[in-house]
C-alpha cells in the first residue's frame, strides 16, 4: 500500500475523531495533524495538556519524570522514594540506564530505596522516618555521595516537611540531602517532574563547598546532557567526543555522579541530547554561569556526523579537524552497515510513538537505512519539541499527541507501517495484530543506539524484528487452509 | 431498641465535648448503652467519663504496634461511667501528617472489630470543628451517623459555622440517610439567642432541640474531670442535660437541611442587631481616606 496523500491522511483523523463524544472530539482534534511542508511556520499540534479520562494514555507521572528520568541514573547517590513502596518499587530498574560501580556499595542505580509508608505515617507524617531513614542509610551504605527525597503523592498531601528533614540529616551525615517536590499529581505527565528536578539541581547541587571532581577546568570541557545511558548509549556517545578531542567531564545522568554534576558549571559547553528533560537546566546554567548550550543528535550515521561539526564548530580549529577525522573514520564502517542492511529495510514504513527527543530523533537514523517514518508523536512534548519535529518530518506525516489507545491501534490499521517504535504497553497490542514492534523506550533490552557503534546495533535490531520469520507464520490453521481454498479457486 | 448513631458537630470551642459528654452521662443514667467515639486529635472527648488527661488513642497505640491490624478491640476502648464505653480516634500533633486519615482509619478498625456491637443503643461521635476534609466528613458518611447535632450558640460566628456543617450535611444527605436532628444551643448569654437559635433552626429546616443554660457547675465539675451528672446530680444543670438526654431519645425529627444563603444568613443577623447594616460606601478605604 503506498503512503497516505495529505488528504487521504485528514481524512482519517477526521474518521478517527468520529466515535468520540462531543467535548472529547473538540479536544483530541487539537492534538491531531497532518504535517504539511508547504506551509511556512506551521502550526503546532495543542500539547502538554491534562489528558481526557478514560482514553489510555501512556504518560506516566511528576515522581516518574523526576526519579526514573532525571534523579535515578546519577549512581553515586542514593534516591530515596519517599512514601509507598510501590512507586520505587515497579519502576525500580526498569529503564536500563548502565553504570560503572559496583551495586549496593558505591553504585545504587538498579536499587530501590522507600519509606515503605504504612497507615500510621500517613497520620502522623512521615518526617521521624524519613531522617531515621537516612540515618540508616548513611550506616549501610557509608560510601553513597548524597541522597535525595523523592516525593511520592501523599508527602504533598499531608505536608511532610521534607525541607526541613534534609537540611537537618545533611548537617548530621555531611552530604547533601535533596527535597524533591515531584509529587505525582503535580502536573499533566512526567513532563513537570523533568522541570521540577532540574530545578533541585539548580537549587540544591551548584555552587556546594567543597563540590565538584576536583578536575581543573579545561578549555575544552563538555558536559552531556539528556543522555540516560540506556543500553550504554552516553558510552557510546563520548567515545566520538572524546576522539574529537574534547573532554566530557560530566554525564547528565546515565552512569553520571554528583562530582560530575557540580562540576558542570565550569564546562566551556553544554552539550543537549534530550532537550525536553534537561533544557531547563541549560538555560540555568546560560544565564548564570555563561555556558552556551548546543542540541545535537547521535541517531545514525547523517545526523551524528552533522551534530559533530555543530559541536565542533564551537571550538578551534583543531577540533574542527578531528571532527572530520572522526566522521571519515567511521564512515566506511557505516557505508558497510547500510550496505548490508538497508536492501533489506529499504522503503519500510515506521510508526513512532515515545517521550523526549525520540520521535524526533531517530527519525535520520531510519532514513538513513532508506526507511520511512510516516506518524510520530510524544507523549508529554511541549510546543517547542513539535516546532523541532515539524523540520524533521516529511510531508503528509501523521502527528499525534499524548495519542490514544484507540487512535494508535486505528491509525495503524489504517497506514499498515511495517514496524512499530513504542513502548511495552503497546508492544504486545500490535505484535499480536501482526506489526513488527520494537520498543524504543529501553531499546528493547538492546542498545546502545546512540552514535557509530549504536547505529551498527540499531541496524541489526530493525533488520532483525521487520524481517523476523515469524511474521509469516501469523495466520492460524484454519484462516490458513480457508486462504488455500480461495487460491484453489482462484 | 435498634443502635442509633448520632454525630456531634459545632465550631470550635464551643463545648461540643463536654456537651456529648453530659449528654452521655444523662443517657446512662437512664439505663441506655452508649458509645462514644471521640475523633478529634486532642482526643478529649472522652476525659469526663473516664475521670482521665486523655484516653490512648487508636492511632497511637497502632503506631506503637505497628499497624491497626495488629490492635484488639479491648487495647482502644475503655469503659467509664455509667459503663459508657470510650474510644478516641487520635491523630498527629498539630501541623503534621494527616488527622483526617487517623478518624478514617480508626472508625473502620471499630466496624471491622465489631465494635458497634447490638447491646448499644447510642454511638455518638464527638468530631473536629468543622468538616474541614473527607476524613472529618467519615462519621456522616454511608452505615455511620444518621443523625447529626449542631451544637452552636448566639455568637456570630457559630452561627456561620452551623451553617456551613449543614452545607455539608445536604451533600451526605442526598448520597446517604444522614439527617439533621436538630441544634443544641451552648448558651453563651447573648440577647435573645434563644429566639435567634430557633429562628436560624427554622430557616435550616429543624429545630433547636434544647437550650441548654450557662451555669458554672458545668465548670466545676470539668475541673474534677466529671460530668455534672456525675459531679452534682442534684444541680439544676444535671436537669438540663437529662432534658436534652430524653429530648434526642423521643427526637423523630431528622431533616435535609436548607442551608442560608450568605446575605440570608447576614440579614438573619442583622434582624436580632448582631451584625450591623453594611455601609458599602467605607469598604476599601483607608482610616485617612474616610476621614
Amino acid at each position: 500500500m503506498s503512503n497516505l496523500t495529505k488528504d487521504e491522511a485528514q481524512a482519517l483523523i477526521q474518521e478517527v475523531l468520529e466515535v468520540y463524544p462531543e467535548k472529547a472530539k473538540k479536544d483530541r482534534a487539537k492534538h491531531l495533524a497532518v504535517n504539511d511542508t508547504s506551509v511556512e511556520n506551521q502550526k503546532c499540534v495543542t500539547s502538554n495538556r491534562k489528558s481526557l479520562p478514560g482514553v489510555m494514555t501512556i504518560r506516566g507521572c511528576a515522581y516518574a519524570g523526576s526519579k526514573g528520568v532525571v534523579w535515578g541514573p546519577i549512581k553515586d547517590m542514593i534516591h530515596i522514594s519517599h512514601g509507598p513502596v510501590g512507586c520505587g518499587q515497579y519502576s525500580r530498574a526498569g529503564r536500563r540506564n548502565y553504570y560503572v560501580g559496583t551495586t549496593g556499595v558505591n553504585s545504587f542505580g538498579t536499587m530501590n530505596f522507600t519509606s515503605d509508608f504504612q497507615e500510621k505515617d500517613i497520620v502522623f507524617g512521615g518526617d521521624k522516618k524519613l531522617s531515621r531513614l537516612i540515618t540508616e542509610i548513611e550506616q549501610l551504605f557509608p560510601l553513597n555521595r548524597g541522597i535525595s527525597v523523592q516525593s511520592e503523592c501523599p508527602i504533598g498531601l499531608i505536608g511532610d516537611d521534607i525541607e526541613a528533614v534534609s537540611k537537618a540529616s545533611s548537617k548530621e551525615i555531611g552530604k547533601p540531602v535533596i527535597p524533591v517536590r515531584c509529587e505525582g499529581f503535580r502536573g499533566v505527565s512526567q513532563s513537570l517532574g523533568h522541570h521540577i528536578a532540574n530545578d533541585a539541581i539548580r537549587d540544591h547541587v551548584f555552587d556546594r563547598e567543597g563540590g565538584g571532581n576536583g578536575v581543573e577546568p579545561g578549555k575544552y570541557d563538555v558536559a552531556i546532557l539528556g543522555d540516560y545511558n540506556i543500553g550504554g548509549d552516553a558510552w557510546s556517545s563520548r567515545i566520538l567526543l572524546e576522539e574529537m578531542g574534547l573532554r566530557v567531564v560530566a554525564q547528565w545522568s546515565g552512569d553520571g555522579t554528583l562530582a560530575e554534576m557540580e562540576q558542570t558549571p565550569k564546562v566551556k559547553l553544554n552539550l543537549l541530547h534530550c532537550y525536553r528533560s534537561m533544557n531547563y537546566i541549560s538555560r540555568h546554567m546560560e544565564e548564570k554561569y555563561g555556558i552556551p548550550w548546543v542540541e545535537y543528535n547521535f541517531f545514525g550515521p547523517t545526523k551524528v556526523a552533522e551534530s559533530l561539526r555543530k559541536i565542533a564548530s564551537y571550538f578551534d580549529d583543531s577540533i574542527k579537524a578531528k571532527a572530520e577525522e572522526v566522521i571519515a573514520k567511521y564512515q566506511p564502517l557505516m557505508q558497510a552497515v547500510i550496505d548490508k542492511y538497508k536492501p533489506r529495510l529499504q522503503g519500510k514504513k515506521v510508526m513512532l510513538y515515545v517521550g523526549g527527543l525520540r520521535p524526533r530523533h531517530v527519525i535520520g537514523a531510519y532514513e538513513d537505512l532508506g526507511m520511512e517514518v510516516v506518524g510520530t508523536g510524544y507523549e508529554f512534548a511541549h510546543k517547542d519539541d513539535y516546532e523541532r519535529t515539524n523540520h524533521d518530518v516529511k510531508d503528509a506525516t501523521l502527528i499525534y499527541d499524548d495519542v490514544t489507545g484507540f487512535e494508535f491501534e486505528e491509525f495503524v490499521k489504517r497506514v499498515k507501517p511495517d514496524l512499530i517504535g513504542s513502548g511495552v504497553k503497546e508492544k504486545y497490542i500490535f505484535q499480536k495484530m501482526g506489526v513488527p514492534f520494537r520498543q524504543m523506550h529501553s531499546w528493547d533490552y538492546s542498545g546502545p543506539y546512540h552514535g557509530y557503534d549504536g547505529f551498527a546495533i540499531f541496524a541489526k535490531d530493525m533488520d532483525m524484528t521487520l524481517n523476523n520469520p515469524c511474521w509469516k507464520q501469523m495466520t492460524p490453521p484454519w484462516k490458513a487452509s480457508a486462504e488455500a481454498d480461495q487460491k484453489a479457486v482462484a | 431498641m435498634a443502635l442509633r448513631q448520632a454525630a456531634i458537630y459545632g465550631k470550635g470551642g464551643i463545648g461540643k465535648s463536654t456537651t456529648t459528654q453530659n449528654l452521655v452521662a444523662a443517657l446512662a443514667e437512664m439505663g441506655k448503652k452508649v458509645m462514644i467515639v471521640g475523633c478529634d486529635p486532642k482526643a478529649d472527648s472522652t476525659r469526663l467519663i473516664l475521670h482521665s488527661k486523655a484516653q490512648t488513642t487508636v492511632m497511637h497505640l497502632a503506631a506503637e504496634a505497628g499497624s491497626v491490624e495488629d490492635l484488639e478491640l479491648e487495647d482502644v476502648m475503655a469503659v467509664g461511667y455509667g459503663n459508657v464505653k470510650c474510644v478516641e480516634s487520635g491523630g498527629p500533633e498539630p501541623g503534621v501528617g494527616c488527622a483526617g486519615r487517623g478518624v478514617i482509619t480508626a472508625i473502620n478498625f471499630l466496624e471491622e472489630e465489631g465494635a458497634y456491637d447490638e447491646d448499644l443503643d447510642f454511638v455518638f461521635y464527638d468530631v473536629l470543628g468543622d468538616v474541614v476534609c473527607g476524613g472529618f466528613a467519615m462519621p456522616i458518611r454511608e452505615n455511620k451517623a444518621q443523625e447529626i447535632y449542631i451544637v452552636c450558640s448566639g455568637e456570630m460566628m457559630a452561627m456561620f459555622a452551623a451553617n456551613n456543617i449543614a452545607k455539608g450535611i445536604v451533600k451526605y444527605a442526598t448520597s446517604g440517610s444522614v439527617r439533621l436532628a436538630g441544634l443544641i444551643c451552648n448558651s453563651r448569654n447573648t440577647d435573645r439567642e434563644d429566639e435567634l437559635i430557633e429562628a436560624l433552626a427554622a430557616r435550616l429546616g429543624t429545630q433547636m432541640i434544647h437550650f441548654v443554660p450557662r451555669d458554672n457547675v458545668v465548670q466545676h465539675a470539668e475541673i474534677r474531670r466529671m460530668t455534672v451528672i456525675e459531679y452534682d446530680p442534684k444541680a439544676k444543670q444535671a436537669d438540663e442535660y437529662r432534658a436534652l438526654a430524653r429530648k434526642i431519645v423521643e427526637n423523630k425529627m431528622f431533616i435535609v437541611p436548607t442551608p442560608l444563603e450568605m446575605d440570608d444568613l447576614e440579614e438573619l443577623l442583622m434582624e436580632f442587631g448582631i451584625l450591623e447594616e453594611e455601609d458599602e460606601s467605607i469598604v476599601g478605604k483607608k482610616a485617612g481616606e474616610v476621614a
